[in-house]
């Protein structure tokens, strides 16, 4: 192999690589964000066991589950402006990872929920509490401690799954990379340092949510990388 | 030139399903044969087989599928191999599959209980004839379900080709939505697609999955035998 690397095209750009890494940043957070507030609020509906709206959700989290996210965002952000909903790119990229991550918390609180002991909720309906109360103060807490290292993979899942959104020209990181190589033609330096960055997102999340089992949920992340 | 959305354009999108499956089932075969290849390694209990293992994994999990097709379709050309888009998404996706299916199958097999493979070891088997005879015909079992979950994540991660210009089905709605400006219609029927795809492989690993968890709780009321590695075993026997 005769090529020499030019990494230092790639470091010409450092502040786009930094801005866009923080817009993966801020995609990913909303998504985290929002998407376990879609889940729970879902766990807290089904709850009341309503069959129209168990229904709903669960056409709601299989439609989901089985088409690609790129897909997805190509549906809101080029697909739903024919229907008369316009949105800028970023907020499309947030919309689509939302309802993305959301269906797979979905399921995956429910799995949690049906977890907790039901002598928990009978003895919170013996205490007299109201049916919301035991749902916020008994089994959401106890679910969520279940789930947390399958919602840990799930949350690094859609932090990669940001660099999709480059697709509907969001400018996070990979858009930013695509630009840089078609000024710098150095294709394969400019991925491997977005890889590089990819790679240490992804550590430190993982280190945050490891961190937060071990210390105070007693679990671990190790072992529980999740089946899309 | 816009041109309304006819038959004729589901029809091209449907063409393209034969790359959307073609492409599948080659990242399934790849990642089939390297993931059995991270699993043994990750489960040999040999520093210098799982430690290049879960590098790979770390690599392959941590970093975008997008990137990796990026730098496979790029990279190559680097070493003076022009790839076209077909052979640089089906070798992504392989080692991406891989990293995937290597980690479920570690796991099946670190779940077969240590006195099965003590057992091997005390019937003085090779290391291959105990991984063929004993350990692979019940990690096999246990593997099934996640292994058709991963399938469908396969299945949906094709779409990311169109990304380098493959024509599969999402490709092949965008060059629709071009020329009839409809991309509402174009996405869903693409969309409908893929769950028509998806969803009965979905549905067939949560039964399979429900079947394995009822058969395992049954087995493990009825004998509670099948872990020997509590009891101490005297050397001077």
């Amino acid at each position: 192999m005769d090529y020499i690397f030019h990494f230092g095209d790639v470091f010409r750009y450092s502040g786009e690589l930094i801005d866009g890494t923080l817009t993966t940043l801020r995609l990913a957070l909303w998504a985290m964000v929002l998407g376990l507030t879609v889940a729970t609020g879902n766990a807290m509906v089904r709850t009341l066991r309503i069959p129209v709206v168990d229904m709903t959700i669960a056409v709601y989290v299989e439609v989901i589950r089985n088409t690609p996210l790129l897909v997805q965002a190509y549906l809101i952000f080029f697909g739903l402006p024919a229907l008369g909903i316009r949105m800028n790119s970023e907020t499309a990229a947030v919309v689509a990872l939302v309802l993305n991550v959301g269906a797979y918390s979905t399921e995956i609180l429910r799995a949690g929920v049906e977890a907790v002991p039901s002598g928990q909720v009978e003895a919170g309906s013996a205490l007299g509490l109201r049916p919301g109360l035991i749902f916020r103060k008994i089994i959401l807490p106890q679910a969520l401690k279940i789930v947390f290292p399958a919602l840990g993979s799930q949350f690094i899942m859609i932090l990669l799954a940001t660099s999709l959104m480059s697709a509907i020209s969001t400018p996070e990181l990979t858009s930013i990379t695509n630009s840089i190589q078609s000024q710098t033609f150095r294709s394969f330096e400019a991925y491997v340092v977005s890889a590089i960055i990819y790679l240490a997102l992804t550590i430190f999340f993982f280190g945050v949510f490891e961190f937060v089992a071990r210390n105070f949920l007693g679990s671990t992340l190790i072992n529980r990388m999740e089946v899309r | 030139m816009i041109q309304p959305f006819e038959w004729q354009d589901s029809i091209f999108i449907l063409r393209a399903l034969r790359w959307t499956l073609g492409l599948s089932l080659a990242a399934f075969i790849g990642g089939g044969t390297i993931g059995l290849a991270v699993a043994l390694m990750r489960s040999s209990g040999r520093t210098y087989y799982s430690v290049p293992a879960l590098t790979y994994v770390i690599l392959f999990q941590g970093t975008p599928l997008l990137i990796q097709l990026m730098l496979s379709f790029f990279g190559a050309s680097m070493f003076g191999v022009d790839v076209s888009p077909w052979m640089a998404a089906a070798l992504a996706l392989s080692l991406n599959t891989g990293a995937f299916l290597g980690e479920t199958w570690r796991g099946c097999i670190e779940a077969i209980p240590s006195g099965q493979r003590a057992a091997g070891i005390a019937l003085g088997l090779h290391w291959r004839h105990r991984f063929v005879y004993i350990i692979l015909p019940q990690a096999l079992r246990i593997a099934i379900a996640p292994t058709v979950g991963i399938l469908v994540q396969v299945v949906k991660n094709t779409s990311v080709a169109s990304m380098i210009g493959l024509v599969e089905i999402t490709r092949a709605g965008q060059i629709v939505t071009a020329t009839t400006l409809e991309p509402f219609v174009v996405y869903l029927i693409v969309a409908g697609i893929y769950f028509a795809l998806c969803w009965p492989l979905s549905l067939l690993s949560g039964k399979l999955e429900a079947r394995s968890a009822t058969s395992r709780a049954t087995r493990r009321s009825a004998a509670p035998i099948g872990n020997y590695t509590a009891k101490p075993v005297s050397r001077t026997l």
